[in-house]
């Protein structure tokens, strides 16, 4: 810490420090008129900066982020993210442990959309060992991801409102959420850590019934993002608080390798889904909501009218999954044999001892595999040797490059629109910790 | 640059650590390649091989729609330009290699660790770094404090060796494509 005279403008280095005749105009700021040298009149060269720790136990961190940030008065001038507090050493764990076993690793990384992070690794072992998915896997797969994706959204959208002061939305989505997660747990068993999909599609078919349900559900769903939109959309105080807070032009978006709705909101047409489809997305009729500013309202917004979307993706999804039968896995040496074949076939209770204990080997080679997570492009480098277990998998999380650009999003913010800024970055420590 | 190829569908270019500046900025500028997100950056150690670490770099053109990927295999004792000048995201990747795999980047104006605990010894993702680590800590009742030690183990961390034994030589080998055995 700087003894004395740190005002914002020595704090930068650009006025050689002594020099009190003219100050230049300080960059860092966005919005503020820097220029009037107010120390001349206010004695200010006795007040040094302030730092502070925001976290890593502040309900608006959204999970353990230690921010260290410097203030001038309650202008932000210096933000530095401490992350790292829930590293679990995922990666390092994944190398000991076999292809399967590393499955419900992803479930922990974002454990809000639980189901997109699986979805990744199964990609990349599919691209490794040339996997081709049976349809109705496939569409159940895209069903559950964009119930993933409101899952999430609905968290974000809300805590975010909470953290500017709104207390009513959480509430709200948080019990369409439960329902949610309830469709989670009668699909897999766990609301949380799913474990659902696997390399070759899912792990079981869906019961019929299910499917009704969430197709209600979808009836009912506009009515709780249409209450959620009439509490906040036009609510003053939730405008004051996001309209223009950490606006991010197209070019900055690419610098800062933002993705999805950071992306998105200023702009920037880019959705994995429609850009480089894969799995079935590209049967799906739905659009992708893009801002026009880049501040905070404009990815509520882009988030709101994501929800809608992919409640038409879930309908599609189910429609299609009304003609669409057979297994919803390969058969086939990455996957368990059916329950009935284990019990007359030697065969195939052996190939479902040695899957479970030795696990399969996927053939040598690398793979970068991407899916259009709720957060942004969720991907994993995997580097294979041949054997059961991957040599190295390196997870990209979308929230990893968002949260890094915090110092330049909050630079010349006052400090209450720091939480405004982490909700609208839509963090999860899970994934950026790993 | 070494190489570059097509690997499953992927573009990959083999590079070599003085000249990825100006490979960067040719990959983000250069109308034909437009390179503008720098998806990741992440290492993988090969111990036995005398370039021990590769560095690894993925880009994403949207405008192209195409990625890339940029492999740069250095010396233990090498060092890699930062290229946080041309994609200022650079700063936490790199961080993130150097905290995990302890490989210096040039230019970098900050080098810290980024995911370990303060004060962390050792490159975690280095193979030769053990799973259990070599501290853990605790609550001391006495000392009102957490306190670190060395790792202890009531019971040896068990890693079963799976890998059947005819197999498992074919697949060290080479001989067999491992995706044709079971």
């Amino acid at each position: 810490m700087h003894p004395i005279a740190s005002s914002p403008v020595s704090s930068t280095g650009c006025c050689a420090p002594g020099s009190m005749s003219v100050v230049p105009v300080f960059h860092g700021f966005r919005g503020l008129d820097m220029t009037v040298d107010r120390r001349r009149v206010t004695n200010e060269e006795n007040i040094r900066n302030f730092n502070i720790n925001f976290g890593p136990q502040h309900p608006a961190a959204h999970g353990v982020l230690r921010l260290v940030l410097e203030l001038d008065g309650e202008v932000v001038t210096r933000c530095d993210p401490h992350i790292g507090l829930l590293h679990r050493g995922t990666e390092k764990l994944m190398e000991s442990r076999t292809y399967l076993q590393n499955l419900p690793y992803f479930d922990r990384l974002d454990y809000v959309a639980p189901m997109n992070q699986e979805h990744a690794w199964c990609l990349a072992i599919e691209k490794l060992t040339n996997t081709e998915v049976p349809r109705r896997g496939s569409l159940i797969r895209v069903l559950y991801s964009e119930i993933g994706r409101i899952l999430n959204h609905l968290l974000n959208v809300t805590t975010q409102a909470m953290d500017v002061g709104a207390l009513t939305p959480p509430l709200w989505g948080f019990e369409e959420r439960e329902k949610l997660m309830v469709f989670y747990e009668r699909a897999c068993g766990a609301r949380l850590h799913a474990a659902y999909f696997r390399p070759g599609g899912v792990h079981r078919d869906l019961p019929p019934e299910l499917l009704e349900d969430i197709y209600a559900w979808t009836e009912t769903f506009p009515r709780v993002v249409n209450d959620i939109h009439e509490l906040l959309t036009e609510n003053r105080i939730f405008k004051q608080r996001n309209v223009d807070i950490a606006v991010v032009s197209e070019q900055e978006a690419l610098d800062w390798s933002f993705s999805g709705v950071m992306i998105r909101g200023s702009g920037l047409q880019w959705d994995l889904r429609r850009a480089q489809p894969y799995e079935c997305y590209n049967e799906f009729d739905f659009l992708i909501p893009v801002g026009r500013n880049g501040d905070c309202y404009d990815r509520y917004l882009c988030r709101m009218a994501e929800m809608e979307e992919s409640r038409k993706i879930i309908r599609q999804a189910i429609e299609k999954l009304a003609s669409a039968s057979g297994d919803v896995l390969t058969r086939g040496k990455i996957s368990p044999p059916r329950r009935k074949d284990m019990k007359e076939s030697m065969e195939a209770l052996i190939h479902h001892f040695k899957l479970y204990t030795e696990g399969f080997r996927v053939p040598e080679g690398e793979v970068y595999a991407a899916v259009e997570a709720p957060k942004g492009e969720f991907g994993v480098y995997l580097v294979s040797d041949g054997s059961n277990r991957p040599y190295k998998a390196k997870i990209r999380a979308p929230g990893f490059p968002h949260l890094q650009a915090m110092d330049y999003l909050c630079k010349g913010h006052l400090l209450a629109d720091v939480s405004a800024v982490i909700g609208s970055l839509d963090v999860v420590f899970g994934e950026i910790d790993r | 640059m070494l190489s570059a190829g097509y690997c499953r569908d992927e573009m990959v270019v083999e590079a070599v650590a003085p000249s990825l500046g100006d490979l960067f900025e040719f990959l983000r500028s250069d109308p034909a390649c437009r390179f503008t997100t720098l998806v990741d950056i992440t290492a993988v150690d090969f111990p036995d091989r005398e370039r021990r670490f590769v560095v690894v770099y993925h880009l994403l053109s949207m405008e192209h729609n195409s990625r890339i990927r940029i492999k740069v295999p250095i010396l233990e004792s090498e060092s890699v330009p930062s290229i946080m000048e041309v994609f200022p995201s650079a700063n936490w990747f790199e961080r993130e290699i150097f905290d995990m795999y302890g490989i210096r980047f040039s230019g970098h104006v900050d080098l810290r660790r980024l995911l370990t605990d303060y004060g962390f010894q050792g490159h975690p993702l280095r193979k030769d770094f053990p799973l259990t680590g070599y501290a853990e800590v605790r609550y001391d009742e006495v000392q009102k404090k957490v306190v670190y030690e060395p790792v202890k183990l009531v019971q040896e961390y068990r890693q079963f060796d799976f890998l059947s034994p005819w197999e498992g030589m074919a697949a060290m080998s080479g001989q067999k494509d491992a995706s044709d055995e079971g």
